[in-house]
């Protein structure tokens, strides 16, 4: 074994105790080891208790309600939304806008952006690494309008091919829409100087940011980026919460995605002026309290830091790659730890990755094993399954040690 | 995790007794569990009293999938269709010898859930085919 320089900035230990679920067993005697924050995060005691706070002193529906309730929920729900923007770097909270979660925000472009402003024979421009939740709105919406989708391709090392890029601008996009993490390779796109690439050539840029908002800092207007989307529960939040992002002159322009209650300004019988920003995307009674929790788990990262945080997670996927290396007959997707976040898939000749993950579970050891949402990358790379490792600001070196050591048992029981 | 990968389902996957293809065959189908790309195909030789004579299954996935599909197709050879129409969710459980989770089972289910689809002549595989309840 290479020696290894095991530093963080980070008090991980002190991190740990934040989030109750990380000291359970989850068999007598056999500790957890979460290795799953790709698929959704574990959630903090803040985020836990603002939530039961809203609920048990402040519930009431929101915007409306003339009584103190309503006007507390309607100012933390207002106010979450005041710290999305802040942690964007966004110019104003109107361009705040809440949805159930990534999926949600990208088919909120799809159908009202896209519904509108795409019409057949239009060129969409998607990459062979996206996660599904970026590829069939736009199958979807093809189907729909007779557009023609285009992908950017992916190397063997799990990189996108940049001369493969070039060449799919040049047949002019309407809408360049890529993932800023790969959520099974883990490879970090190059998002600013790809969107300034889609902009030359006139196309809209739609980032999915479920991968990178939670591990690393990523500055809208820095980005200068049209749309982004993510999710709460990856970053320390509730589920049923995520964010689309958008520049107000896009976001002005579209025409509402669902419509009912707080998304209007005045109804009458056969017809209805939409509200304003954000709420004219907004219909029905929005997840209040996961709004708040999202608000407050904003609190949590950002007083820890997202550098520092990046830094972590640079340095635990740094350590797993080199210790992964050592096991034989185990195969390792995506690129080195440099143009990588969290993320670590790998295949073992001889076992399937569901047997891999549930031999890890009888170690406490809670990893993926699937095609991750992203069937056509695996397609891409041959393979039905991989079995994904991925690592947030909780995770430890040690737990590293505990994967690989039971990597060795799968190897011992399948004798391969 | 002995429990789980009991050796008879470790010897089932790497060594399978019935695997392969059955050309020609009265009946062939075939489906994926898109959960973990598990894929399985079945062929059956039927004879004209309704007995499986010969029953091979192709595919790949993952250990549970393969090795209940390979005991699968031992248990039905000798089989009516009739019978093979009443093999449950249960039966397989028995055949495996472990509990499964909501996920695994399914890995577990493919192989009757195809053979079900096949013997029935459906034209797609559902998981009705294979709840108890």
């Amino acid at each position: 074994m290479a020696n290894h320089i095991l530093t963080t900035t980070l008090d991980v230990k002190k991190i740990r105790e934040d989030f109750p679920v990380l000291g359970r067993q989850v068999r007598p005697g056999v500790p957890l080891i979460y290795l799953d924050s790709t698929a959704t995060s574990q959630k903090p005691t803040s985020v836990i208790e603002t939530m039961d706070r809203f609920y048990r002193n402040s519930n009431a529906n929101i915007h409306r309600g003339i009584h103190v309730l309503a006007e507390e929920a309607t100012a933390a729900y207002e106010e979450a939304r005041e710290k999305v923007r802040r942690f964007l770097n966004a110019p104003s909270s109107r361009q705040v806008i809440f949805t159930r979660n990534t999926t949600e925000a990208i088919n909120l472009v799809a159908y009202s952006w896209g519904l509108s402003q795409l019409k057949s024979g239009d060129i969409v421009l998607l990459t062979e690494m996206e996660h599904h939740s970026n590829l069939v709105p736009w199958y979807l919406l093809a189907e729909r309008l007779g557009l023609r989708l285009e992908y950017v391709s992916v190397s063997d090392e799990g990189l996108l091919d940049v001369a493969d890029f070039e060449r799919k601008l040049e047949l002019k996009p309407k809408l360049f829409a890529f993932t800023h993490m790969s959520n099974v390779v883990g490879t970090i796109n190059p998002a600013k100087e790809m969107i300034a690439k889609a902009h030359q050539v006139g196309a809209i840029t739609l980032l999915d940011g479920a991968q990178s908002v939670p591990h690393f800092r990523v500055d809208v207007r820095d980005l200068d980026v049209d749309f982004l989307a993510f999710s709460g529960h990856k970053m320390c939040g509730p589920t049923g919460i995520g964010v689309l992002y958008g520049k107000k002159d896009l976001l002005e322009q579209m025409p509402p995605f669902l419509g009912g209650g707080d998304m209007i300004k005045r109804v009458t019988l056969g017809s209805f002026k939409p509200n304003e920003l954000p709420y004219k995307f907004e219909a029905g009674t929005p997840a209040i309290a996961e709004a708040i929790g999202l608000g407050a788990a904003i609190d949590y990262l950002s007083r820890i830091g997202m550098d520092a945080i990046a830094q972590h997670e640079h340095a635990l996927v740094s350590y797993a790659l080199d210790r992964l290396a050592e096991i034989p007959n185990l195969r390792i997707f995506g690129p080195s730890a440099d143009k990588k976040g969290g993320v670590v898939s790998f295949v073992m000749d001889g076992v399937h990755a569901h047997d891999i993950a549930q031999v890890l579970d009888q170690s406490g050891v809670a990893i993926r094993a699937g095609h991750h949402c992203a069937m056509p990358l695996h397609e891409k790379f041959q393979i039905p399954a991989t079995a994904r490792a991925s690592f947030y600001l909780y995770n430890t070196f040690d737990e590293i040690d505990h994967l690989v050591n039971a990597i060795y048992r799968v190897k011992d029981l399948f004798g391969v | 995790m002995d429990d789980f990968y009991r050796e008879l389902i470790i010897d089932r996957y790497k060594n399978p007794q019935f695997r392969g293809v059955l050309d020609p065959a009265d009946i062939s189908f075939e489906d994926d569990n898109p959960l973990c790309g598990d894929h399985i195909h079945i062929d059956l030789r039927v004879g004209e009293d309704g007995i499986v004579r010969e029953a091979r299954f192709d595919g790949k996935g993952c250990a549970i999938s393969q090795a209940s599909a390979d005991l699968l197709m031992e248990k039905i050879i000798g089989m009516h269709l009739d019978e093979v129409k009443q093999i449950s969710k249960q039966d397989i459980l028995d055949m495996l010898g472990i509990e499964l989770g909501p996920v695994r089972l399914k890995c577990a289910l493919l192989s009757l859930k195809v053979l079900k689809a096949g013997v029935y002549g459906l034209g797609e595989a559902t998981d009705d085919l294979v709840e108890d309840e």
